[in-house]
């Protein structure tokens, strides 16, 4: 049987002014979360390479826990779970942000404490045989060094962050795709409307590409 | 005179391995001097310990009349003796995303706190010192091997170091860089610096140094003037070590 089906570009077309209304909120979330989890990245990232274990513990404990369970799971909690503990209702837009930081900040805690590691020793030596202290030496000497060769697997983060918001329309939050699932209840051309949704991610994400690849050739000029 | 660096009895373990044993050694205001030895002979480590970058079990060690403690001890004299004291290493480590000149003004301008204009200045003097002023605004990167090492060396003089701990500064350099090198330190020792020098260039012992010391399996075999170590070397583990790097 032909299923007859064709493309209905006025459709898809007529879509984007109600889908373009879902941007602000994917990038407010994607980037108000990813700029609160690269704070905590830098923070836990830095306490799980720390020489006591004491401190190491508690940032191993939270980058395994939300790298170790789905983000739709996190979001969820945070959403339904946690009023139940706070004692009021989570605003969907507070709990999406704090999602994407939370889960990010795990990964970026990764990305840091790779990035500080595969600096070589020698660098700190140079610092401290100098008179710099340890703390002068790290943020003046490793950190800027670290910081450059964090930027690609940040970029890579950032990507996946921005991907994860469309979870969040579970928990209805006016971000892309539920815009689409809003504007298809009455429509009803889901093909078109998706198609649509798919093209207005990955405008955002080849922005960000393009920009990243950018930052990354001129911080790499002058190393 | 009056000892810069005091060490006595000092030991270093890596773990179960004795590195450094009962080491004694004193070196004097402006004396130069030399430390060799096979590889894995302590040499290096030793040289470390005299700025803290390795630790010591037990022992006394003393620098410019600031003592520091075995491992596990008071270590708050360890930042003043590393303002007094300038390191080279054998692989530069210089900073690698900081300009040639930045690399010198660093430490003058985080430590001391010295103003930008008068850094620049000291930081221009010393690579004209060291014969390149005219790569001041270039990456470490751009620079030879040789011209890296003379910049580490301006690195360290900028903080006006007491004391110059050298660990193998020509050790990676292709050798038509080695001599340039070595006419810098040459220079430094003339102008009357006191060094500490652990090299495989013999030949820079002998016309420099004030003193070498002969360092085997962690202990110091022997000691004298180089013509003393070189020419009439008394203990036969010198004799055989000599016989070896001199024949080339």
């Amino acid at each position: 049987m032909e299923s007859g089906f064709t493309f209905d570009w006025s459709a898809a077309v007529g879509a984007l002014p109600h889908l373009v209304k879902g941007i602000p909120y994917t990038l407010m979330i994607s980037f108000g979360g990813l700029l609160i989890g690269f704070v905590i990245g830098i923070f836990m990232g830095l306490l799980s390479i720390n020489k006591s274990r004491w401190l190491r513990w508690p940032a191993t404990a939270y980058i395994e826990i939300f790298r170790g369970t789905p983000i739709l799971v996190q979001v969820l909690f945070i959403f339904y779970g946690l009023p139940d503990l706070v004692g009021g209702p989570i605003n969907a837009l507070t709990a999406g942000i704090a999602a994407i930081a939370l889960n990010s900040g795990a990964y970026i805690s990764e990305v840091v404490r790779g990035g500080v590691q595969s600096i070589d020793k020698g660098q700190t030596e140079a610092g401290v045989s100098l008179g710099l202290s340890r703390s002068q030496t790290f943020w003046s000497v490793v950190w800027p060094q670290a910081f450059r060769r964090m930027i690609p697997p940040l970029g890579n983060q950032a990507i996946v962050s921005i991907k994860d918001t469309s979870l969040f329309s579970v928990i209805g939050v006016g971000e892309l795709v539920r815009q689409g699932q809003i504007y298809i209840a009455t429509t009803f051309t889901a093909f078109e409307v998706y198609f649509m949704v798919a093209l207005l991610y990955l405008a955002i994400t080849l922005t960000l590409s393009l920009l990243l690849r950018f930052v990354e050739r001129r911080g790499l000029a002058s190393t | 005179m009056e000892k810069i660096v005091r060490m006595q009895r000092l030991n270093k373990y890596f773990g179960q391995h004795h590195v450094l044993k009962d080491i004694d050694l004193s070196v004097e205001h402006g004396e130069v001097v030399v430390i060799i030895g096979a590889s894995g002979s302590g040499k290096s480590t030793l040289i470390r310990c005299v700025n803290g970058l390795e630790e010591f079990e037990s022992g006394e060690l003393q620098v410019d009349q600031h003592p520091l403690e075995p491992k596990g001890g008071n270590q708050k004299n360890l930042s003043e003796i590393r303002k007094e004291v300038g390191m080279v290493f054998q692989q530069f480590n210089l900073f690698p995303h900081l300009s040639v000149k930045d690399n010198i003004m660093l430490a003058p301008r985080k430590v001391k706190s010295t103003d930008k204009a008068e850094a620049d200045k000291v930081a221009m003097k010393l690579l004209d010192r060291v014969g390149i002023a005219n790569q001041a605004d270039k990456y470490p990167s751009q620079l030879s091997g040789g011209q890296q090492q003379r910049v580490a060396i301006a690195r360290a003089l900028a903080m006006e170091p007491r004391l110059m701990l050298f660990d193998e500064p020509t050790s990676a350099l292709d050798p038509e860089m080695i001599g340039e090198v070595l006419d810098v330190m040459r220079e430094l020792a003339k102008e009357g610096m006191t060094m500490m020098v652990v090299t495989h260039e013999m030949g820079f012992a002998r016309e420099v140094a004030d003193r070498v010391i002969y360092i085997d399996s962690g202990q110091i075999v022997e000691e004298g003037k180089p013509e003393a170590v070189f020419d009439n070397p008394q203990n036969e583990r010198t004799q055989s070590f000599l016989s070896r790097v001199l024949k080339h």
